[in-house]
């Protein structure tokens, strides 16, 4: 398509002139040099048999009757549109204005009758030469054009997908604020969130090397992996080694993701956060309680492979009311007119100066506004607030979960004993719930099922096989000790269990789940005898603020064996 | 933004001087300057004492350098950082890779 004819083909050459001669000696003349002679005797048989010949080139008498040269050469000209018709003017008017005047009504050159013949044959060439040109240049930019149209399109096909797979979770949840500010069609930031299945939220902040989509393609692995393991209920740790592997695997060096993610759970108001190499988190508390930053302390995801990756996270007490902050460095980078960035001081000093928690994410972007004025953004940029609010009224995901089949197994029992060894590195819930999921009907109640097993759980690693206290976790000092000791238990754990026995018995439209937990601890005083309701909202000697809860749900919970194991019996029915 | 380097007598160091903004735009350059040694020197310095601002793309490029010089094994030290330099590296946790003073 860009490859045009050197020249050698003949060239169609309309003549205009109304001087018999003159006109039968160019004509001849045109001829001999192998191009194509086109005849017009005034200006309006030349724009006749312009329209009708479309000739190449044009050579121009200026004073002609009926319509003169300059006339024709304007109304030619036009007709041209963005076509390159060179027009050169054959006259014998001599006065600087006359000549000025034929490039002034489009013409590209004049040569004085009587004309040289060498002189118009070298113009001829020049001319032509110059045509192609502007018709390669035309077909280029046509054909980059087409391309543009073309990219664009594939992009935003391209969008459509990338946007179901990275698509926002839980973000619309009413305790989330969030702004994503993207460069280009696809943004380079990710911002993902999720309900646990016990109750709880994940929420992960990435920003990938560069912008647009080289940066957006790692967004996708990411998402697939960060929504599959939380659906599933794998923690944090699990979820972050897996999607850093991931991406070490894919990403050519040099492209990372600098993220920050957090486990925030509403029930036991802490919050959970790993941060690598976005700039400091803020966790803003309210009610005068001290609020602090979260600082990076680990390498971005990507960067480091297999076992020298860190998932190690940090513990933060986060009440009702609290927020956390998360920002790409696109915010602190913003810049003004003067090329100075908006940086951390300024981000803080929006803290320190709001009086209203719930206008502080407003009075942000609002700051980062005033400060950049007109300037251009000059990278994604995102920030995200979330706060800590009771867990009832909280929404689900938006992608709900996989329909269900009509079979599978629903008479069984199984036992499931984890060591030592497993306790110490093994989540047994995801493997739990899994196998729980193959009923049919239950997914539906998989949240409320997660929520027992993992209070249970770790009851029985915690209280049972650890034999810590939980009155430990009711003062703020106390809180983090309880955690360190837990961190520092869980590795000497030796010589010791807990045993899941499972069973589940199909009723006309639903079933009965049997859950036994036992563990090899000491066991504690219990009673079984119903209590108070104000009893029960207490946080008791020997159970926390999980047991409780868990009495909420299932129909019945009984302690035996000394204390060392519980057994609650959740009966469902089919929902819809 | 203008890049240097020059290895010593010996061979063994290399050492690589970045001047201004340090982003993306440097990217061929600053590959030339560890490239095109004769010789595969035994430990790299990056001099960022002229540097005034690096963003994600040269924490990129640096990662490429450590990849070059054998990844794991890789001795690169980075010296002379601003505070703004500095802050950054901090940021991506970039010391548990590179010497940095």
């Amino acid at each position: 398509m860009l490859v045009f004819d050197a020249g050698q083909d003949p060239l169609k050459v309309l003549i205009a002139d109304d001087n018999d001669s003159d006109r039968m000696i160019l004509q001849a003349f045109v001829k001999k040099q192998g191009h194509i002679p086109i005849n017009a005797r005034d200006g309006q048989e030349a724009v006749e048999l312009f329209e009708s010949e479309r000739p190449d080139i044009v050579l121009m008498d200026a004073l002609m009757p009926v319509m003169d040269g300059f006339e024709a050469a304007r109304v030619i000209k036009g007709l041209a549109g963005e076509n390159m018709i060179p027009i050169i003017f054959l006259t014998s008017l001599q006065d600087a204005d006359s000549l000025a005047r034929c490039l002034d009504v489009g013409g590209d050159d004049f040569l004085s009758k009587p004309y040289n013949r060498v002189i118009l044959q070298a113009k001829i060439t020049a001319f032509n030469r110059m045509r192609l040109l502007h018709s390669t240049v035309q077909a280029q930019r046509d054909q980059i054009i087409l391309h543009n149209e073309h990219l664009m399109h594939e992009q935003e096909v391209a969008k459509k997908v990338f946007d179901n797979i990275a698509h926002p979770g839980c973000l619309q949840a009413g305790n989330i604020k969030y702004l994503i500010s993207p460069m280009a069609v696809f943004n380079g930031d990710v911002l993902l969130a999720a309900r646990k299945p016990s109750g709880g939220m994940l929420i992960f902040l990435g920003d990938f090397t560069g912008h647009g989509l080289p940066a957006a393609i790692g967004a996708m692995p990411t998402s697939e992996i960060f929504y599959g393991m939380a659906l599933k209920g794998f923690s944090m740790q699990d979820i972050l080694k897996e999607i850093n592997n991931k991406l070490k695997k894919i990403l050519p060096v040099g492209v990372f993701c600098c993220c920050c993610m957090v486990d925030i759970s509403f029930r036991k108001e802490i919050a959970e956060v790993w941060n690598g190499g976005l700039p400091d988190c803020y966790m803003y508390r309210s009610e005068g309680r001290e609020s602090e930053p979260m600082p990076s302390y680990h390498l971005p995801l990507g960067v480091l492979g297999g076992i020298s990756f860190s998932a190690e996270t940090r513990l933060y007490e986060m009440n009702h009311g609290d927020r956390i902050f998360l920002w790409s460095d696109g915010i602190h980078e913003e810049e003004d007119e003067n090329e100075v960035m908006f940086g951390n001081e300024r981000l803080m000093e929006v803290f320190d100066e709001n009086t209203d928690p719930e206008l502080v994410f407003e009075e942000l972007q609002q700051a980062v506004r005033d400060f950049t004025g007109s300037t251009l953004q000059c990278d994604d940029h995102s920030i995200v607030e979330i706060q800590s609010v009771p867990e009832d009224g909280l929404i689900e995901n938006v992608s709900g979960y996989a329909s269900d089949y009509k079979s599978g197994p629903k008479d069984w029992k199984f036992v499931f004993r984890l060591g030592a060894s497993s306790l110490k590195s093994f989540n047994p819930l995801p493997l739990l719930i899994h196998i729980l999921m193959e009923v049919p009907g239950l997914r539906a109640h998989s949240g409320k099922i997660y929520t027992i097993l993992s209070e249970l759980f770790n009851n029985a690693l915690e209280h049972g096989v650890m034999g810590l206290s939980s009155e430990l976790k009711s003062s703020s000092a106390g809180f983090a000790e309880y955690y360190q000791k837990r961190q520092e238990n869980l590795e000497s754990l030796n010589d010791c269990f807990v045993e899941f026995e499972l069973e589940h018995k199909p009723l006309e439209c639903g079933g009965v789940l049997d859950m036994l937990v036992r563990d090899s601890g000491k066991g504690f005083e219990f009673s079984n005898e119903p209590k108070s309701e104000v009893e029960l909202g207490k946080s008791g000697t020997y159970c926390g603020r999980g047991i409780p809860l868990v009495k909420t749900l299932c129909r019945s919970v009984l302690h035996s064996e000394g204390g060392c194991a519980v057994s609650v019996v959740f009966e469902w029915r089919i929902e819809g | 933004m203008a890049i240097w380097s020059s290895q010593s007598q010996d061979g063994k160091e290399l050492t690589i001087k970045i001047q201004g903004r340090f982003d993306f735009s440097a990217h061929q350059e600053f590959r030339d300057a560890y490239e095109e040694t004769s010789e595969p020197p035994e430990q790299y310095v990056v001099d960022m004492k002229d540097t005034t601002y690096l963003d994600s793309s040269a924490l990129g490029m640096l990662l490429l350098l450590r990849d070059h010089a054998g990844g794991d094994t890789a001795n690169i030290s980075i010296v002379n950082c601003n505070p703004d330099v500095k802050k950054i590296l901090t940021i991506s946790n970039f010391e548990q890779l590179f010497g940095i003073n």
